[in-house]
């Protein structure tokens, strides 16, 4: 539908009427991306490895899915609150004559840090690497922990 | 081809299986990523399932369709509560269909570091064998 003008004031209000089509468009389009392209819309830092963090009482646990990859392999460490894992997954390489159907895995470095809400006891943070994934166990401060306070009946 | 530098690994997240299959058990069915290359002698697949033991590991090969399932236990305990939560587990699976004739006897099956090798060796071709014409 084309819209004339009349006068060569310029039209203020409703500049078109593909305008108001055009802003819903582009409504729709964030709308849905956020509920197809995964968790929250978007993965996360974007960074390799993905990793989720939980908590308990005591602890933080960091777990990553690190496939082909063994502890050994692994440069981990903590500063301060911050998590630094570093590493290089390495694809084994085959036979010069062999062809490929498929190749999705992929090779390379890595390296992410990951900064946790309170504070952690350096000290004693333990790591494990079984299966291909890896979790860290963060123990938290003990000014970390929750404290249980006690309500006196008056 | 070697080399010098390796580039850096980028995140991807993983693949969720979208067949209209549906399961029996409620969970999530990710798609592995493979590599599938092949030799003279054999096809090896090689699929990145972190999470999977050995024992949790079934691979059926039926009419020439490879079928590769692997199951997945949540890793979180009881008790954990998320923090931060970028990816999510869930079973692999994945389906082929074979086009090369297996010798089924002699497939090996390897998982370490969550990463399964799987070899398929192919039936020996016949050899050509030569015929000695008798003259009359």
């Amino acid at each position: 539908m084309l819209l004339r003008r009349t006068t060569d004031w310029p039209t203020w209000g409703w500049k078109s009427p593909f305008e108001e089509m055009e802003r819903m468009r582009r409504q729709m389009d964030w709308l849905s991306g956020g509920l197809s392209n995964g968790l929250f819309g978007q993965t996360a830092a974007g960074v390799f490895p993905l990793m989720n963090v939980t908590e308990d009482k005591d602890n933080y646990y960091v777990r990553a899915e690190l496939p082909g990859l063994k502890a050994a392999e692994l440069d981990i460490s903590v500063t301060g609150d911050n998590l630094s894992i570093t590493g290089e997954r390495k694809l084994p390489v085959e036979d010069e004559k062999a062809q490929y159907h498929r190749r999705e895995r992929e090779a390379g470095r890595f390296s992410r840090i990951v900064s946790l809400p309170a504070q952690i006891d350096a000290g004693r943070v333990e790591a494990r690497c079984a299966d291909g994934v890896l979790t860290v166990t963060l123990p938290k401060a003990e000014a970390a922990k929750p404290k249980q306070i006690t309500v006196k009946a008056s | 081809m070697a080399e010098t530098e390796s580039k850096a690994l980028q995140a991807k997240e993983k693949a969720e299986v979208t067949t209209p299959a549906e399961e029996t058990r409620p969970g999530v069915v990710f798609t592995p990523a493979v590599d599938i290359f092949e030799t003279e002698k054999e096809i090896s697949v090689m699929a990145d399932m972190p999470g999977v033991k050995a024992g949790d590991l079934n691979i059926d090969l039926h009419e020439n369709v490879l079928t590769l399932d692997g199951e997945v236990n949540s890793p979180e305990e009881a008790g954990e509560v998320d923090v931060i939560r970028e990816y999510r587990t869930g079973k692999y699976r994945r389906q082929f269909t074979l086009s090369q004739v297996i010798d089924q006897s002699k497939i090996d099956a390897e998982m370490k570091d969550g990463v399964l090798r799987l070899r398929l060796p192919k039936v020996e071709a016949a050899t050509p064998r030569k015929i000695a014409v008798k003259g009359s």
